[in-house]
């Protein structure tokens, strides 16, 4: 059924490839996000309650959805490269951690920036925050992991053990957060309750989510792609492609 | 050949090397009795104090206790280059896996529910409280020896073990340190603590099903 | 034709070790790998008993690649690697057990073997107190277990007394004429009794 996924893992044709997405994806990304933000930050009604503040959202948001959509992403690479033994698959966990592990952080900063006028304080152990800092540790883990052999094989079939081993734990660490959130935090922050957005707002969102997505997308590409020519070097194709590369820009 | 008789063959060696090398689980076990000993040290030793704390040191004790030894847990055998003559020989290493899971509980683990009476004094817990962190522990210090084997064989052939290791491990821990101590504070108010051990025990099950494979492949991965 | 390697090629660390090697093992052989330090002679070893994957080719076992019949190929298969696969604080005896559980070895009797093998007196203490030559010989003493088809052996002679190298070409002897193969890497001429060693070079690459 897949067959015509073959050739794909082939890493010199999955080089062509990428570079081919890679040059749609970065500039539309980049389009897709200036539109985004700036229609988000500067041409939305500001909200009746948070003022201009919440327009942190279109932000965070994406960047939260985002950090979860990586390492989703991530562990379908680490389940194809474990089953079916793709190398190029392998590469694609440590082209993909990374950013996973930024737009992470770039949750994890804004939810403090936005926390701080809306609840009072940078920082409290609601669920979904504390989730999402156990995430950034599962993705710091995977690198860590990917980078400590000196057989770097070794590291990266090593990390796509974790990273199916993590994504069997994040529903259990996710529950088993939010359950313990309850227990202990009760009603101190509750969740806060989204009206439903007006359209004028809802848009600019939806075109930021749409814009972190492509933008990994193209972040992958171009990780991805670093990756085999590194994993790669020793190959004729490689020395070849790195001299017409010289040659261009002389 | 079978997963049955390695299983068998590698716990006898293990409990004889157990026998012979008693630092692999006095060293835990101490270590274990200490970090109890600075918690009273470190926030005051006032009794209430003391026992609001207590789940989550003993549970936070005990995990880093089994971290601990499970670094060494395969180390030895991949360097003597035990391992990979097991691997060549396609040696079925699910039972060698599990045997090594076992005999790291019964060295990093099973001291550590012998001694849980000494929590009790140390940390004023009631007897109901005792009760539950010795089912507890029961319970999760399997869990703790299943998922630090994955960690240690994770990080065989790594530069940096130890540390490593607990990056790797620790996240995974934490539904386990929340329902272990969950349980634990429970029974000190003298509440009903059946739902929070039923979870740890489905965890243990789920654990015990899934953690060997990935052992195993581990294990292999670092060899090859 | 026992084994045979195809095209292979293998990279360590960005560094092309060797490439489209071609190797054949037949039934009745001696094959030493030689080369200098650091040409892949343990590498190869390593791909060819199916420990390490290469980066092209394929190894087959009996015409069929190892994907397709490596629970044969380790059936018949006895490796030894440069490490010994000693546990140290086991002793010699412990050591034999603990093989014979985890590899298809031959039942007899270990005290009679650990005799031949020169280690006579030190069959019950830990293998730790033992020299680098007594502990290698433990490890071989697999060979004379074994009833795989082919042995890699990754210098086998490194820390053994003339005796014991008499003991070991012997045992080498005596089973290439029973239809075995040796594959093994040393960096002496080995010279096996009645026996035409073949030498396979490994060039040293940059």
């Amino acid at each position: 059924m897949f067959k015509w996924l073959d050739p794909y893992a082939k890493p010199q044709v999955l080089f062509a490839t990428l570079l081919w997405w890679q040059r749609w994806l970065m500039p539309l990304a980049i389009v897709v996000l200036l539109i985004g933000t700036i229609w988000g930050l500067g041409f939305t009604p500001a909200d009746y309650q948070q003022g201009d503040s919440y327009r942190i959202i279109h932000v965070h948001v994406p960047s939260a959805i985002w950090s979860m959509g990586v390492y989703a992403w991530m562990a379908i690479a680490a389940f194809i490269a474990l089953v079916w033994q793709v190398k190029t698959a392998q590469w694609a966990i440590g082209a993909m951690a990374p950013i996973g592990a930024v737009y992470t952080l770039i949750a994890l900063f804004t939810g403090a920036a936005w926390g701080k006028p809306m609840w009072g304080t940078w920082w409290v152990w609601d669920a979904r925050l504390t989730s999402e800092l156990i995430l950034l540790f599962l993705f710091l883990g995977v690198m860590a992991l990917q980078n400590a052999f000196a057989d770097r094989q070794t590291g990266d079939k090593a990390a796509a053990v974790l990273a199916v081993v993590g994504v069997v734990n994040l529903p259990i660490i996710h529950f088993s957060v939010e359950w313990w959130n309850t227990l202990h935090q009760g009603a101190t922050i509750t969740k806060f309750a989204k009206p439903s957005m007006d359209p004028s707002m809802l848009w600019p969102l939806l075109i930021c989510i749409l814009g972190f997505a492509l933008l990994f997308g193209a972040l992958t590409c171009l990780r991805l792609r670093t990756a085999i020519l590194q994993h790669e070097a020793h190959r004729p194709w490689v020395r070849q492609y790195v001299e017409e590369q010289q040659h261009a820009r002389v | 050949m079978s997963h049955v008789a390695v299983f068998r063959a590698t716990l006898k060696r293990e409990l004889k090397l157990l026998a012979r090398q008693k630092a692999d689980w006095v060293n835990p076990l101490l270590f274990f009795i200490i970090i109890l000993t600075l918690f009273p040290l470190g926030v005051g030793a006032k009794p209430n104090l003391l026992r609001e704390i207590a789940p989550g040191v003993i549970w936070i004790a005990a995990l880093l206790s089994v971290l601990l030894g499970a670094e060494r847990q395969f180390r030895q055998d991949y360097r003597d280059g035990v391992l990979e003559q097991l691997v060549a020989a396609r040696a079925p290493l699910l039972g060698y896996s599990l045997a090594k899971i076992a005999a790291g509980w019964i060295s990093s683990g099973l001291p550590l529910i012998l001694v849980s009476p000494l929590l009790a004094l140390f940390l004023g817990l009631s007897a109901e409280a005792l009760l539950a962190v010795v089912l507890t522990l029961l319970l999760g210090t399997p869990l703790l020896s299943l998922l630090s084997a994955l960690g240690a064989a994770l990080t065989l052939s790594a530069d940096k073990g130890g540390i490593l290791l607990a990056l790797v491990i620790l996240p995974l821990y934490i539904p386990l340190l929340i329902f272990a101590s969950a349980a634990v504070e429970q029974a000190g108010f003298g509440l009903n603590y059946q739902a929070q051990l039923a979870v740890l025990a489905a965890m243990l099950c789920v654990a015990s099903a899934l953690v060997p494979i990935a052992v195993q492949k581990a294990l292999k991965l670092n060899v090859g | 034709m026992l084994l045979s390697a195809r095209q292979l090629s293998c990279v360590r660390q960005d560094r092309v070790l060797f490439e489209q090697l071609d190797l054949q093992l037949h039934a009745g052989e001696v094959l030493q790998i030689a080369g200098k330090n650091g040409a892949g002679k343990s590498s190869l070893l390593r791909i060819l008993s199916g420990l390490s994957e290469p980066e092209d080719g394929e190894v087959c076992y009996q015409q069929l690649p190892l994907a397709q019949s490596a629970d044969d190929y380790a059936d018949n298969l006895c490796f030894i690697g440069h490490l010994a696969g000693v546990q140290p604080q086991l002793t010699a005896l412990e050591n034999l057990q603990f093989w014979r559980a985890c590899f298809a070895l031959k039942s007899a009797d270990d005290w009679a073997l650990l005799a031949t093998l020169g280690l006579a007196g030190l069959e019950d203490i830990p293998c730790q107190q033992l020299s680098a030559g007594q502990q290698r010989r433990v490890s071989l003493a697999r060979l004379w277990l074994t009833s795989a088809q082919i042995w890699i052996l990754d210098e086998p002679f490194t820390a053994l007394d003339q005796s014991a190298i008499a003991g070991l070409t012997a045992r080498i002897a005596a089973h290439c004429s029973q239809g075995g193969a040796v594959l093994l890497t040393s960096h002496q001429p080995v010279e096996i009794p009645g026996y035409a060693v073949r030498e396979f070079m490994l060039e040293y690459r940059w």
